[in-house]
């Protein structure tokens, strides 16, 4: 079967998402569970022991607290409650932790520091698993038991004000909520006043037992100011204000009911330097957690350093307080200062249920349970609780006793501690069947990829797949059978849960075909390639005098980067390495053009990059290297040498070229810090970001969206030009509504608007380009064979997309949109234009300049620096298509727009390359984008044990298959583009021969 | 002719190369506290002072360049001025490359310019001191096939080794090993030192190896 090469490394692309998406499946491990079903009634609570006799208090302890209220401030930072900041603008919050009745923590949130698994993380006790990052977006209902189950449970009523991620998380538990969305990050008063103003009612009334607020106000102002913004100082006054509010209310109320109510200031995770949160620095995962009631002992002294603790802790400790069991899944123990002031048999008491539990899910879980430490411990503690008991109901209480009850308690509490560090260590094991298949099916697409990739050099414009006798070979059939004996030898023997085998029988059964059919064709592929190879080698050795200096450094490169992925620290600062790889590039461009230029006038244009290869392979065939030169020569005349003044000028013009593109990338890299080591350090970014220069950040703006303009409204049509300009003076407008920049005219601030109006008028305009070049590219597709309009039509869609990301990124980022078009003009113009690169050499520089503009725009692999507010421009309500959308093409703005550039390039200079250039572009920007994807799928299974595999490493590979994807929709939309004209191609052959 | 002449060539690179392992030994008698690591500008000086003078020397001893032998002596202090000139340029220019890839524009300013010294040291110097203040013949060297004396090759060999040594100095720079060695630009100016040395060992043997198929055109 023939394919054209676009289409072969469309469908190889493809087939590798697929892969990607089942390793993902299996990579991305389910938490800890216990494996009892979470539905019916509990069994009943583990009795106390008691040594020779068993106890009779077998219910569960009376709960401690009758009311609780849970505070839960997004994004609250230890320091900012702790720290100066808590001591400026907290007040009472600081008087209630230095002299009130109150418990004072640290609480360690673990990666990822998003809002939803720390709220699970919270109300479980569990640790959620990495891809809940990705249901972040929309959060199904929490299926593990969690103390609002067991509260509701127990007949608690519950009330809830706040962030709507727990209202879709615990569907029907509360009594009354209103829910307030998270997605307006522009928006920081409304979201806390829509939970403040039902306080004063539901705390006057007193009908319930549980009240949970949510507050979303101040994460809101991290991610736009940061942490350092006086916003901060007015949010944190309110909340204190707030606190003090309920504080009083609920002492108001304690006085009636003579019981002890409990009131829990936390934070579901910390804010970082730049004000956003997802990864694992100290700032993001420094919660403060304070519990405060009249039960406790008021303390004198002032403590400054609260004792660290876990997040899941939490879970446990509300349940026992409030006399509910301990959700099954915790792996938190309890926090024993809050029972302190309890009888010693009660404190025994609830160690012991706690113990209970968590030895009950490490059983579960770890098969060698009774060789754990903490388990041992346990065992031990449990024996001396029952001879404690035991002597607790002889004798009356001596101070023996109490000693020796202290004992116990401390026997317990360092088990507790063993246990619960030893659950959270237990990452459940990866899936690896799932993720073998799935590096099975990406490696077997590229190998696929790599075969062909000499027939692709040698400018093949199709390709010959084998597709049809391996079908009908044995060898198909065999592989068939074998792996699917595999597939049932597996599941049926596996213990843990596999993605793979919960599959339906019909879709593993296909990928079983899709894997067997991939490695029979790799194997006809290799057999054919040997044999021609052989027949090669009788006639010809190379066809070309071998690599020219910026191909060598293309294809080192790019493996020094695959390579660089296995270090943790390379991965952190990948930036870095694209930085240096493309200054490395311009270099080696400047010398072949001071090359070029100085030497070789007549003698020599660089390197062989013919029109006719077949003529100039056959003069090489038969000359030796050097005589290879002459047809070179000849092709100079042909070349672009422009006579007279105007030579000299571009003369001049191309010497300097790469140097202006340096000075590009050098201006580029100081405006975003990012990476881990640099993202710290100020840059230009931060200090246009700051309010006090908003002046200068509007004219930046300005002038970027200016040259923006200048560059790209030149390959349009008139009716694009006027909407180009309209879609950019309608993002200034969108820019000034939200209050990011200013007119001249206006220079004082006014009343910040969520700018859907403007917003939407630019989309207008976008849509609008885009569709008249859609509808160009049809037209030059179907009706007319011009290269010329299909050119106009690509630079459009260019465009176009051009606008939408000068609406979507940060004012302060549209610097890094206007940088790439000039850099793509000055390498068009200077560079590729007059040095005749070959297709393959283009679409990698293409590659590499797209992927430094990812981190040129402020990108790091890290969750953290996505920039979200990208999904809600011009949205009134969060839906997730265009939202989802917005923010993948926010984040990967720079390949796309190279990729398109790329596009255009090869269409505008059709007549310099041969026909099946675009496709050929798109095979080797498939196989430049899967062949860091395919080995770092295997470097991340390899290092699945390393330390930062959750910090650094797990977040890359989401990075990675998202690229995949993209890269995938671009090839098709390549391929599509390049297709028709084939087939044109094809129909005029036909009607030729006809 | 040839055996002799790379006999010579393997000579004066060991005087390099003795040069080098000198200005790492010999100031530790002088100065007290001298480590590479934590003196690193002064070594930096003495090193390229120790490399420019064997160089200098090589050039007025056994003279691998016979054109330019009878000139006057206003010619000689122009051309040597120039060189001068030359030399300086390329520190700057160097300085500036490094500033492109990335270096800090104002702090460590000494530092970077430092290390472009040192660079230009191990690659103008011998360019200057062979083929004289003169562009053409420096692009004719560095281009494909330009070569006309086992001198230029291995002039060829040391310069780009250098540079390549400075280059892939810098990959251990963003590791998190928290090493001395890894600040900006020690862990460069290492490799760019390893990367001179190297070449000025492989080069002779290189042409040794291959003597029989360089054939130089003598233009």
């Amino acid at each position: 079967m023939r394919l054209g090469c676009g289409v072969f490394a469309a469908s190889c692309v493809a087939i590798e998402v697929l892969g990607v998406a089942i390793f993902l499946r299996g990579f991305f491990p389910a938490s800890v569970r216990s494996s009892s079903p979470t539905g019916h009634q509990a069994e009943p609570p583990a009795p106390e022991p008691l040594a020779g006799a068993s106890s009779n208090w077998t219910k569960l302890p009376l709960p401690l607290f009758s009311k609780a209220v849970i505070v839960l401030i997004d994004a609250l930072r230890d320091d900012f409650v702790f720290g100066s900041k808590g001591a400026r603008y907290m007040p009472f919050t600081t008087y209630l932790m230095g002299k009130g009745p109150s418990h004072s923590f640290v609480a360690e949130a673990k990666p990822p520091t998003v809002t939803m698994p720390r709220i699970k993380a919270l109300m479980t006790g569990s640790l959620p698993g990495f891809v809940d990052i990705i249901r972040n977006l929309n959060s199904p209902a929490l299926q593990e038991d969690n103390v609002i189950r067991q509260a509701k449970a127990a007949g608690k009523r519950m009330i809830f004000y706040g962030d709507e991620t727990w209202v879709k998380l615990f569907p029907k538990h509360f009594v009354e909520y209103d829910g307030t969305t998270s997605f307006f990050v522009s928006d920081y008063t409304e979201v806390d006043s829509n939970v403040t103003r039902h306080l004063e009612k539901v705390l006057k009334r007193g009908d319930w037992d549980m009240l949970i607020l949510h507050y979303l106000g101040l994460d809101h102002i991290g991610h736009v100011s940061g942490p350092d913004s006086p916003l901060i100082g007015y949010k944190l006054r309110e909340m204190d204000g707030i606190l003090m509010k309920i504080y009083t209310a609920l002492l108001t109320k304690e006085k009636e009911t003579l019981s002890p109510s409990l009131l829990v200031l936390c934070g579901d995770h910390g804010m970082s330097e730049t004000g956003s949160h997802g990864a694992a620095s100290a700032e993001e995962v420094r919660t403060p957690l304070v519990l405060v009631s009249s039960a406790f002992e008021r303390k004198p002294g002032d403590i400054r350093h609260p004792t660290q603790v876990q997040q899941t802790d939490l879970a446990a400790t509300l349940a026992i307080g409030l006399g509910l069991p301990i959700p099954k899944d915790s792996i938190g123990s309890l926090l024993f200062p809050v029972v302190e002031r309890r009888p010693m048999r009660e404190q025994l008491r609830f160690l012991h249920l706690n113990g209970v539990q968590l030895s009950r899910l490490l059983q579960e879980n770890v098969p060698a349970y009774e060789k754990d430490p903490g388990f041992e411990q346990f065992v031990m503690a449990e024996r001396l609780h029952g001879n404690w008991v035991k002597l607790h109901l002889e004798e009356d209480h001596s101070g023996a006793l109490l000693n020796l009850g202290t004992k116990v308690a401390r026997q317990y509490l360092s088990a507790l501690k063993t246990l619960s560090l030893a659950l959270s260590m237990h990452v459940a094991q990866y899936d690896i069947y799932s993720m073998a298949v799935g590096t099975i099916i990406v490696l077997e697409a590229l190998t696929l990829l790599l075969l062909s990739t000499p027939q692709v050099l040698h400018r093949r414009a199709e390709l010959e797949v084998p597709l049809s006798p391996p079908m009908f070979s044995l060898l198909f059939y065999l592989m068939f059978l074998v792996l699917s004996a595999i597939h049932v030898v597996v599941c049926t023997s596996a213990e843990s849960s596999c993605y793979f085998c919960s599959l339906p029988w019909l879709a593993a059964g296909g990928v079983m075909v899709l894997v067997s059919a991939l490695l029979c064709v790799i194997a006809s592929a290799l057999a054919r390639m040997v044999m021609d190879s052989t027949l090669l080698q009788k006639s010809t050795t190379h066809p070309c005098s071998g690599w020219s200096e910026v191909g060598l450094l293309l294809l080192l490169g790019t493996v020094g980067h695959v390579l660089s992925l296995g270090a943790s620290s390379f991965v952190e600062e990948e930036h870095q390495t694209w930085y240096f790889l493309v200054n490395t590039l311009c270099l080696a461009l400047s010398q072949e053009t001071c090359r070029s230029y100085f030497l070789g006038d007549n003698k020599e244009l660089p390197h062989c990059f013919h029109t006719e290869p077949a003529s100039v392979g056959a003069i090489c065939m038969q000359q030796d290297h050097i005589a290879c030169e002459a047809p070179k020569g000849g092709q100079a005349d042909k070349g672009p040498c422009p006579s007279g003044a105007r030579r000299g000028h571009v003369r001049w013009a191309v010497l300097a070229g790469p140097w202006l593109v340096l000075a590009c990338c050098r201006l580029l890299r100081s405006l975003n810090h990012t990476g881990v080591q640099g993202a710290h350090r100020p840059d230009l970014g931060h200090w246009l970001t700051s309010a006090s220069h908003k002046m200068e950040l509007s004219c930046l703006a300005a002038l970027s969206l200016l040259v923006i303009f200048m560059l790209a409204q030149r390959g349009c049509s008139l009716v694009s030009k006027v909407a180009l300009a309209l879609g950019l003076v309608g993002v200034f407008c969108y820019r000034v509504a939200i209050g990011n920049l200013l007119f001249p005219w206006q220079l004082t601030n006014r009343g910040i608007s969520k700018g859907i109006l403007e917003a939407r008028f630019v989309y207008v305009f976008v849509l609008g380009i885009l569709f008249t070049g859609t509808k160009d590219l049809l037209k030059s597709q179907v009706i007319v064979a011009d290269f010329k309009v299909k050119t106009v039509a690509l630079w459009e869609l260019y465009s176009g997309l051009v606008l939408l990301a000068a609406l979507l990124l940060r004012p302060h980022n549209l610097p890094v949109l206007a940088f790439s078009l000039l850099i793509q003009t000055i390498m068009t113009k200077f560079i590729w234009k007059p040095l005749r690169h070959d297709v393959a050499e283009i679409t990698v520089m293409h590659y590499w300049f797209g992927q430094a503009f990812f981190y040129f725009q402020g990108n790091s692999n890290n969750i953290a620096t996505i920039d979200i507010s990208a999904g809600f421009v011009g949205l009134d309500t969060y839906m997730e298509i265009p939202a989802t959308f917005l923010t993948v093409f926010g984040t990967y703005v720079g390949p796309v727009l190279w990729a398109g550039h790329l596009a255009h390039f090869l269409s505008a200079e059709a007549s310099s390359y041969s026909d099946s250039a675009m496709s050929r572009a798109c095979f080797c920007y498939a196989l430049i984008c899967s062949v860091p994807v395919a080995t770092y799928i295997v470097l991340v299974t390899s290092l699945r044990y390393h330390l930062f595999i959750w910090s650094v490493f797990s977040p890359k590979l989401l990075y990675e298959g998202m690229h995949l994807l993209i890269t995938a929709a671009l090839c098709v939309l390549f391929t599509a583009t390049s297709q028709t004209g084939h087939t044109r191609a094809w129909v005029k052959t036909g009607a030729r021969n006809q | 002719m040839k055996e002799t002449d790379i006999k010579t060539l393997l000579y004066a690179h060991f005087l390099c190369i003795f040069s080098v392992i000198l200005s790492v030994l010999l100031p530790s008698f002088f100065l007290e506290n001298f480590s590479i690591l934590d003196t690193h500008l002064t070594w930096l000086c003495i090193c390229s002072l120790f490399v420019i003078s064997i160089n200098l020397v090589l050039y007025l001893v056994p003279k691998p360049n016979t054109s330019s032998k009878r000139s006057s002596l206003s010619h000689k202090v122009t051309r040597f001025l120039k060189c001068c000139i030359y030399f300086l340029v390329s520190c700057f220019s160097l300085h500036v490359v490094f500033v492109l890839y990335g270096a800090p524009l104002v702090e460590l300013v000494l530092e970077t310019f430092l290390f472009a010294v040192i660079l230009s040291t191990f690659t103008t110097v011998p360019c200057l001191c062979l083929l004289g203040p003169n562009l053409k013949a420096w692009l004719r060297v560095f281009s494909k096939n330009g070569v006309t004396s086992i001198w230029e090759n291995s002039l060829q060999i040391t310069t780009i080794s250098s540079f390549v040594g400075a280059w892939l100095g810098a990959f251990p720079i963003p590791l998190d090993w928290e090493r001395p060695w890894q600040v900006w630009p020690i862990s460069c100016t290492l490799g760019a030192t390893f990367g001179y040395v190297a070449g000025l060992v492989i080069s002779p043997l290189w042409i040794y190896w291959n003597r029989k198929q360089l054939t130089y055109k003598n233009n």
